[in-house]
């Protein structure tokens, strides 16, 4: 594996009594695919929410390829690389899945072009290839609205895609949707996220898609990083089953 | 300035900050409940002072001791009626609508109330003072002041205060009240019945800006207009205080009621500007007002 | 999208047409139409701001900052021009704006409304008290202006003014148009459905806002100038929330979802003005009141949302 592309040192954070955050280490490698699991409540999302500036950590620091970016704001954040996908879709839903995704491209660029139309950008031809890459280019022309949950997490992630990012992180990626289809979201995602040279970390509950997808698992729990290896070390470790897994 | 001046401007700002506080106070109670900003607010203070003037005149003949129970009546009247007109078929059909429409027919409300009271009480000024004239004055440090402005006024507003505080703490009905403004779902999941209670609550909302009108309208006199300037003036000290709350309002009236006597007595022309440069300097450093508290989205 | 907007250009092109054309043959109706086209400059600027979900309770502060530009060059420069008048209206809200507009965008909701009230009191209640160089609630008169050097008299001035206001409200209308089409304009009503997202695509909301504010501060101020050039006169209550609340009711009435939106709710705020004020003595405000009620009742997306409610019913959706 390459060098290192998102680094975390020391995080604290506690939010009253509750501690998510008691020192945390973790690396992020350039080109992987690392999953974070822990118990409901741990923290996970919380990590999320302080690397991309949402949160600002009590104590600690996060360098992004090598600058420090702690509790900088989240579109600095975004500008410089790192994007982010939610765990509940984050959608403009009053404009169409093409307007959400131009929007997108039209913000990466910083300075959005004059008086020139949105649906007249010369991005159109990209976004449509990512909405094709990721499955949903049949629903650009709709409402955000009118788009069932498992497609509008899709063009959540296709949001995130469209700002070209180095690293990102999506929040339980396959929550929401019927389990029948998480299998053929993952695999359509991670194809896209290899497609598109991303690195990503993902939230995860279940281990099934951690089994399959991550190259490496993080195992977050009361506030600290348990365990960090590949998923068949993790996953096999008897106290990570126990108190993460529930087994 | 001298010291008889100085306690002339106390006495005007406390017994102004009573009157405004009562106002505000109703405002704020139906905000913090209904989340609603009531337009119509200044209209019912204003329909509560005509109406009372009405009636006193009315009665003061009988016995001028009459006009009290008179104003009450007013206050009462106009408080269950326009109030409970205004939230059971203007409100009542918007509740999880969009915002901006529920008060934009508030709005309608003030222009409609605000085209009736000139109809029903013409555009000269009105004034009854025999309320007024009826208790006798009162010297506070060598200044001589009516004890209805320095006294009662002040009294009705601490009345209310603490009335209000007993009833929301320390009542059913209260607590009722305060369930629906904290979690409105879970309340009616627990089987209070939401409906009643912005019912209620506006009813009493209304009712304490038609008391502030009636308990107004013996100190000045009644002309086309005041109910527009109230509702932005009321408006300002609730939001100054902080929506919905009920000691944070009665202390911001005082702050706002005192700062513009001062004003008057040294810079009358800057009188009006009082309370609104005021409410631009607080919401601009405490957005949620001076006793307003955070909440934060959640992700 | 170009199928679904066409019927309302159209509307809009028959409407221009019209205020064009009907005042030459019932000459009362020239300045009718001249203040439904200023104000229909204005509302245009709140509409803007209903994109991003905001409502502002004091955007008269700028209408007042326009006429009173234009009455204060009259009082204390003299003399005065419809083209001049117009930029320095033009500039003085624009300046206006993003002062107020700096502290304001950092506010959503009943805040953003609030703040906007405050300011908009302040400068009402300057302009009532400052009586020495504002003639306090008398206001103050704005001289007919000339144009371009020519001056005109009483009779052709009200057609001239006319004609001015509807090339401005052409030209706005337009502007906003495109402004909405454009990146920026969507991204104004991204702020509206998830402002969250919109940060976390790397834009600042703050900006984004700021420059629909700015926009619409300057058409509120353009719509000003107009107002004070046809009515020849700026008061105080021109800047008074219950000014600001007309606005905010003409862009719920005639439908917040589209720029036609604000002439069509204009032109019927105004009619009901004109012809209930001339028959119904006292009680325009009363009829107005009700209509508002019934509109937000029974067609909250007002008059533009009848006709999409009615096509979508016909179209079954998509």
């Amino acid at each position: 594996m390459a060098g290192v592309l998102l680094s975390a040192k020391g995080i604290k954070i506690r939010f009253g009594g509750v501690v998510a955050a008691d020192g945390i280490d973790l690396d992020v490698l350039e080109g992987e695919n690392l999953a974070i699991i822990g118990p409901n409540g741990a923290g996970k999302t919380t990590f999320l929410n302080i690397s991309t500036g949402y949160l600002r950590p009590q104590a600690g620091t996060i360098n992004f390829l090598g600058q420090n970016i702690t509790a900088q704001l989240p579109r600095t954040i975004t500008k410089l690389g790192i994007a982010r996908a939610f765990q509940i879709p984050q959608l403009f839903l009053d404009q169409t899945v093409m307007e959400n995704m131009l929007i997108s491209a039209a913000s990466r660029q910083g300075r959005p072009s004059g008086f020139q139309a949105l649906s007249r950008l010369p991005d159109v031809p990209e976004m449509e290839r990512l909405l094709d890459l990721v499955g949903v280019s049949s629903y650009a022309q709709r409402k955000a609205r009118e788009l069932p949950e498992g497609q509008r997490k899709l063009v959540d992630i296709s949001l995130a895609l469209a700002l070209k990012p180095r690293l990102l992180l999506m929040d339980e990626p396959t929550s929401g949707v019927a389990s029948s289809e998480k299998l053929e979201i993952m695999d359509i995602l991670t194809t896209a996220l290899a497609k598109e040279k991303v690195t990503s970390v993902f939230v995860e509950h279940d281990m099934d898609m951690v089994e399959r997808y991550a190259n490496r698992v993080a195992v977050w729990n009361v506030g600290k990083i348990q365990k960090v290896g590949t998923p068949a070390e993790v996953l096999a470790d008897p106290k990570v089953r126990e108190q993460v897994i529930g087994i | 300035m001298n010291s008889t001046l100085a306690i002339l401007a106390v006495l005007d700002g406390i017994s102004y900050a009573a009157l405004v506080f009562l106002v505000s106070v109703g405002l704020s109670l139906i905000f913090g409940v209904l989340r609603v900003v009531n337009v119509a607010h200044g209209s019912l203070y204003a329909f509560g002072a005509y109406l009372a003037a009405t009636l006193s005149l009315r009665v003061a003949p009988v016995s001028p001791w009459l006009t009290y129970p008179a104003l009450l009546l007013a206050s009462i009247v106009i408080g269950a009626v326009c109030g409970g007109v205004i939230e059971r078929f203007l409100l009542r059909p918007l509740y999880g609508r969009d915002d901006v429409l529920q008060l934009l027919i508030t709005f309608a409300a003030f222009m409609i109330m605000d085209n009736l009271q000139r109809m029903i009480w013409g555009v000269q000024p009105i004034f009854a003072a025999d309320p007024l004239k009826l208790l006798p004055n009162v010297t506070v440090f060598g200044v001589t002041y009516t004890s209805y402005q320095v006294i009662l006024l002040p009294a009705v507003a601490l009345a209310t205060l603490f009335g209000l505080r007993y009833f929301l703490r320390r009542t059913l009905s209260g607590a009722v009240i305060l369930a629906v403004t904290e979690d409105r779902e879970a309340a009616t999941a627990i089987g209070i019945d939401a409906r009643r209670v912005y019912f209620v609550t506006f009813i009493i909302g209304a009712s304490l800006a038609a008391l502030g009108g009636a308990l107004a309208s013996p100190t000045t006199s009644l002309v086309p207009g005041m109910g527009a300037d109230m509702i932005v003036l009321s408006f300002a000290v609730a939001a100054t205080a902080g929506l919905g709350q009920i000691e944070g309002t009665a202390l911001t009236a005082l702050l706002i009621g005192l700062t513009r006597a001062f004003v008057i007595y040294l810079h009358p022309e800057f009188e009006v500007l009082v309370p609104y440069l005021l409410m631009v300097l607080v919401l601009l450093v405490r957005p949620l007002g001076l006793f307003g508290a955070v909440q934060v989205r959640k992700i | 999208m170009a199928g679904r907007i066409k019927p309302i250009t159209a509307a809009a092109a028959i409407f221009f047409l019209v205020s064009a054309v009907a005042p030459l043959f019932v000459s009362s109706w020239a300045t009718l139409f001249a203040l439904i086209l200023a104000k229909g400059v204005v509302v245009l600027g709140i509409v803007l701001l209903l994109q991003a979900g905001q409502v502002s309770f004091g955007h008269a502060m700028f209408f007042a900052v326009g006429a009173y530009t234009a009455a204060f060059w009259g009082r204390y420069v003299g003399g005065g021009d419809i083209v001049l008048f117009l930029v320095l209206g033009a500039i003085s809200s624009t300046v206006s704006g993003l002062i107020v507009g700096l502290f304001v965008v950092r506010y959503r909701d009943i805040f953003f409304g609030m703040l906007n009230l405050a300011f908009s009191m302040v400068l009402w209640s300057l302009l009532e008290k400052m009586y020495p160089y504002t003639n306090g609630a008398d206001g103050i008169r704005v001289a007919r202006p000339s144009l371009l050097g020519f001056s005109f008299t009483p009779e052709t001035f009200q057609y001239l003014i006319l004609y001015i206001s509807l090339l401005t409200a052409i030209a706005a209308f337009y502007g906003v148009q495109r402004y909405l089409e454009s990146p920026l304009g969507h991204m104004l009503r991204a702020i509206k459905s998830n402002e969250t997202r919109l940060e976390y695509l790397g834009t600042s909301a703050r900006r984004v806002l700021l420059v629909g504010y700015v926009i619409s501060a300057f058409l509120g101020g353009i719509g000003g100038t107009l107002v004070a050039m046809i009515q020849q006169i700026a008061t105080p209550e021109f800047g008074y929330w219950t000014k600001s609340g007309e606005f905010v009711f003409i862009a719920i009435l005639g439908g917040g979802a589209h720029a036609f939106g604000a002439f069509a709710g204009a032109a019927m705020f105004e009619c009901v003005r004109f012809y209930a004020a001339a028959h119904l003595a006292d009680s325009w405000q009363l009829i107005l009141g009700v209509v508002l009620i019934v509109i937000i009742l029974y067609a909250p997306n007002g008059l533009i949302g009848l006709r999409q409610r009615y096509r979508q019913s016909g179209l079954g959706g998509s």
